[in-house]
């Protein structure tokens, strides 16, 4: 189907910028390691307060990490006007929207990992519930991704746009800073049965954001 | 016209701050006289849900090709800028009320979080409206923004219901329908929201004109630079 | 339109198959306007445009799908060697890597295939934007100032593919400020200016005359 091999295409492009510039391993995944440390900095290096902070803290970091992935996944686009460029290729706005966003996601994946072991050492967490955890990930993963994307694209060629997408997109993520938590905080204190309804709205939340892009992206690309 | 129905407005708000002040009785659950405050944070909360509905159908009537008029998107920025204000001057009179009634300016719980978050998503519309140069730059990203921001509207207003929350449940309607509230209290809501929804047409209207004016301009100055740079190009001589 | 000032307004143009159009006139007449109508990268506001026998407002991405449009920009991916961007244009059309292999050797730039786009200089930048529009197999190409930056070379491997694309069938509109290289290779020309298409006499050539297959009124 030739939807979803554009889409592959895509992903596949903007994963192999991403292996060779490794902007996402050299300077966002750092980032998202500092931010860990500059909230241990902000408690007070106090370890009980976070240790039970802990997932809180780790999806604020990646959050944080978003912004800068979306932001790099549409500077790429800037340069050379291969925006218009995606436009000229013919390529289904649904795809490209897909493309982009598997593309993120994989990347913040990759840095959840890496974040996610900083923030085990640092703030001594013991991990349970390794299932929830990933179940709640992916899923929270997905719907962040997406909504970036297409707040991303939104923003695409306006002024102040690397100012703006992080307004944007902050406030419209909340349901995915909360359901994440929640789960992981049910998934680390052993009662991982807790976490279902979390990861429901999480998997919701994603459904809606991956749903809304798909039918957007298109339209929206065609802006100026 | 507009003036008159500014006058009638003002009466209006008039009439409902001396029943409010003065007519009502205190109540001792409710932060005694601080409770005269749901007479201003309920309509507020009120007109802010109904200007960002009104933002979401404007939007929808801008991106459907059928009914598209620059008209919507100029209304749909102009109910968003009021809305915003509405929506903060609810949390800081839900504060003020908080703080008698609850012992704390601020809670965590599902209603004030939802009204916190709706007050963000709809700044980050205003500051997305503010970097289209053109209308037809503006146009599709807002409308899009301002459908995706209305989601938070309805969860807001439900949040009281769907979660336990500090936030009392609805003062005219609780879930199971029946009226809470009567005689002088009630007529002074209603008269409350009847003035303060007054108050948003006549800001709105006010708004609207001023985008309108705003719109003119622009296009003017784009025209003249237009028509400056055509000028100061040589044309030359088509060979018959 | 440019706010209520119309960039592009009585322009009734038909262009045939196997046709090299030369669009000249002054800057700021309308000519890039015109090729990035017809890439479908420009809304129409008033009249109708069929570009390959697709209606523009319609179906916009088929006709995308089967146009070319080589200008200053190569919207291209820095990062990306030269054979990688190649090849996604390829496959964005549905096109292979062998498509965009031969392309690449067509116009020469089989040598740095493996070079970052963003190292090239811009006659090779050009060249590159010529390479995607073949390995697209597009039937219409628009070249907007193709000449500009092209060395001597450049410029033989440019009219190479401006001829034979025509040869096949495909059809060729260029905007350009070198008249007399571009004189050689028209069929046909108009002038635009102020936003309006004149035609111009042709010289000695006879155009061909299959039936239309493009046709612009805006």
């Amino acid at each position: 189907m030739s939807f979803l091999r554009d889409a592959l295409l895509v992903a596949g492009k903007d994963l192999r910028i991403e292996r060779r510039s490794r902007v996402a391993l050299q300077q966002i995944v750092p980032f998202g390691a500092i931010v860990v440390m500059l909230f241990a900095f902000a408690l007070d290096s106090d370890r009980v307060l976070l240790h039970q902070a802990a997932p809180g803290l780790f999806w604020a970091a990646v959050l944080l990490a978003v912004l800068l992935a979306v932001g790099r996944s549409f500077s790429i686009e800037e340069a050379n006007r291969a925006r218009d460029g995606l436009r000229l290729s013919g390529l289904d706005g649904g795809s490209i929207f897909l493309g982009k966003a598997a593309a993120v996601a994989l990347e913040l994946f990759l840095l959840e990992l890496i974040v996610g072991a900083a923030v085990v050492v640092l703030y001594d967490v013991t991990v349970r519930g390794v299932v929830v955890l990933l179940c709640s990930a992916v899923a929270a993963t997905i719907g962040l991704a997406a909504t970036g994307t297409v707040y991303g694209v939104l923003a695409g060629g306006l002024r102040a746009r690397e100012t703006l997408v992080p307004l944007l997109v902050l406030p419209a993520v909340t349901p995915v800073m909360l359901g994440a938590t929640r789960s992981f905080q049910a998934a680390l204190a052993g009662t991982p049965g807790d976490a279902w309804p979390w990861v429901q709205l999480l998997a919701a939340f994603a459904v809606l954001a991956v749903t809304a892009g798909t039918v957007a992206f298109g339209p929206l690309l065609e802006e100026a | 016209m507009k003036r008159l129905f500014l006058a009638l407005t003002v009466v209006a708000i008039g009439v409902t701050v001396v029943f409010a002040l003065w007519v009502t009785p205190p109540r001792p659950n409710q932060g005694f006289d601080a409770v005269r405050l749901l007479y201003l944070h309920v309509p507020t909360a009120w007109v802010a849900y109904l200007a960002f509905g009104v933002t979401a159908l404007a939007s929808l009537l801008w991106l459907v090709p059928r009914t598209r008029d620059t008209a919507w998107d100029l209304l749909a920025g102009a109910s968003a800028e009021v809305g915003v204000v509405f929506t903060g001057l609810t949390l800081m009179l839900g504060a003020l009320w908080g703080k008698p009634a609850w012992g704390t300016w601020w809670e965590w719980d599902a209603r004030l979080t939802t009204t916190a978050i709706l007050f963000f998503l709809y700044l980050g519309y205003l500051a997305l409206r503010r970097t289209g140069a053109t209308a037809d730059e503006r146009g599709k990203r807002c409308a899009i923004a301002a459908l995706i921001a209305f989601a938070d509207v309805p969860i807001s207003y439900l949040s009281v219901t769907w979660w336990q929350t500090l936030h009392q449940q609805g003062t005219v309607f609780n879930a199971d329908r029946h009226v809470l509230i009567s005689g002088s209290m009630a007529f002074t809501l209603i008269a409350a929201v009847v003035s303060f929804t007054m108050l948003y047409g006549y800001l709105v209207l006010e708004r609207f004109e001023l985008a309108r004016l705003e719109e003119g301009r622009e296009a003017r100055e784009l025209e003249r630079a237009i028509a400056e740079r055509v000028r100061a190009e040589p044309t030359e001589v088509v060979p018959a | 339109m440019l706010g209520r000032f119309p960039a592009l307004a009585g322009a009734d143009l038909d262009v045939e198959a196997g046709e090299v159009l030369l669009l000249s006139g002054p800057n700021g007449a309308g000519k890039t306007t015109l090729l990035r109508l017809c890439a479908g990268l420009l809304p129409l506001r008033a009249g109708e445009a069929e570009v390959l026998g697709v209606d523009l407002t319609v179906e916009p991405r088929r006709v995308r799908r089967a146009v070319a449009l080589v200008g200053h920009e190569t919207f291209c991916y820095d990062d990306l060697t030269v054979a990688e961007n190649v090849r996604f244009a390829a496959r964005s059309t549905g096109h292979g890597v062998a498509d965009a292999d031969e392309a690449l050797a067509r116009v020469g730039l089989q040598r740095v295939a493996n070079v970052a786009h963003g190292r090239l200089s811009q006659g090779q930048r050009r060249r590159l934007s010529l390479a995607n529009a073949l390995a697209r197999k597009a039937r219409l190409l628009l070249l907007d100032e193709p000449h500009a930056g092209l060395d001597e070379h450049g410029r033989e491997v440019l009219e190479d593919i401006v001829r034979s694309a025509a040869a096949d069938g495909c059809t060729v509109m260029l905007a350009s400020h070198e008249l007399d290289l571009a004189r050689r290779l028209a069929t046909r020309e108009v002038r635009i200016v102020a936003g309006q298409v004149h035609a111009v006499p042709a010289p000695t050539r006879v155009a061909p005359e299959p039936e239309p297959e493009l046709g612009a009124h805006a």
